[in-house]
């Protein structure tokens, strides 16, 4: 059914709400740099700065590229579900091996 | 006016009714879910069951909400095996209940082989009931994985994908549960699934054949007014009422209506 809104129209009612989100981002890491442990990193952080890589590419589809990148690329079901949460990303080297 | 067709009300407040009716709902349905830890007997899933469909659909009346639901357990309870067969043993009883549409919310939550094999039987239970059929897929980074596994766990059981519903759908796996002929569900949630502006993203880059909008408010963070902020967000953008009644009422209604149960009316 494509969207209605031209361009203009997108940044007027969006802009404001993303500038937060990018702010809120930048925060984040500010906040995560930061923290004890000094060099220490964490898996999902490392996979939300490599989303970053497909945020900026240029190209569409981007929310579902970056879904994808978190995601468990493996095919075949585990022998045993090891706790009931989930944790949002997979480590970035281990996607296709769990 | 609206359907919302995936909510847990038995975790909500009666004012939570009250709100959903003055913002224009007119029917739920209810799937069976995990209450947050793991019930131990059978005897909890059968309190649990008719808590479903007695209580409910009575509280809901009370703010002038048709209340239907769903049963089973949950993946998330899939690991015990044996108590999941004999929970199974159990929903045949609660199926005359003339508000039961179907098996519900069944799937995998980390895809585990013992979360399979409880899926089957479901799907099995489903089959031989001809009862409609409500899939929770997994969250986050097991999702697309799972997506597919249930996918293919019903094409080999010989599902009729157009009496199936694939819930919590997003960018990643809404096109190929649509082009596997299965009905997608989109859930609104402040944090972890789709907002209202990224369900209506995927509502303009992949029509309205199909698809439907819930919030599946349960005892998490979550919104049970997500279903008239998502109407909101596409008359804000410009659409027509006719598709926003169409993806909030007009595609549940037609899906929910197989069940030969689901009395919403045509135009209410």
């Amino acid at each position: 059914m494509g969207t209605p809104l031209t361009k203009q129209a997108v940044a007027d009612l969006y802009f404001l709400e993303h500038r937060a989100k990018v702010l809120d981002l930048a925060a984040f890491l500010d906040r995560f740099d930061r923290a004890s442990e000094p060099g220490g990193t964490d898996f999902r952080v490392q996979a939300l700065t490599a989303a970053l890589g497909l945020v900026l590419d240029g190209q569409p589809d981007r929310a579902r590229r970056v879904l994808e990148l978190w995601s468990d690329r493996s095919t075949e079901p585990i022998e045993r579900a090891p706790m009931k949460g989930a944790l949002g990303a997979m480590p970035i080297d281990a996607k296709d091996r769990r | 006016m609206y359907i919302d067709p995936h909510v847990h009300m038995v975790s909500r407040t009666t004012d939570d009714y009250q709100r959903m009716a003055l913002a224009g709902c007119v029917a739920i349905t209810e799937p069976a879910f995990w209450a947050g830890y793991d019930r131990s007997t059978t005897q909890g899933f059968h309190d649990y069951f008719r808590m479903l469909t007695d209580f409910e659909p009575r509280r809901a009346a009370q703010f002038g909400i048709l209340h239907h639901t769903w049963l089973c357990i949950n993946p998330k309870e899939s690991e015990d095996v044996g108590l999941a067969r004999e929970v199974l043993s159990i929903i045949p009883s609660f199926l005359e209940c003339q508000t039961v549409l179907g098996i519900g919310e069944i799937g995998l939550n980390k895809n585990s082989r013992n979360e399979m094999t409880v899926l089957e039987e479901h799907i099995a239970l489903a089959m031989k009931h001809r009862l409609l059929i409500l899939v929770h897929t997994p969250h986050l980074e097991d999702k697309l994985k799972g997506t597919h596994l249930i996918m293919d766990a019903l094409r080999n059981q010989g599902a009729d994908p157009g009496r199936v519903l694939i819930d919590h759908v997003e960018e990643h796996t809404v096109r190929a549960v649509l082009d596997r002929g299965f009905w997608a569900g989109m859930t609104l949630y402040p944090d972890t699934k789709c907002t209202p502006q990224r369900a209506a993203d995927i509502f303009e880059m992949h029509g309205t054949d199909r698809l439907w909008i819930n919030s599946a408010g349960d005892w998490g963070v979550s919104d049970p007014l997500a279903v008239p902020k998502c109407q909101d967000e596409l008359r804000r953008r410009g659409h027509l009422l006719e598709t926003i009644r169409k993806v909030s009422y007009d595609n549940p209604r037609t899906f929910l209506s197989q069940s030969g149960r689901f009395s919403a009316p045509e135009r209410a």
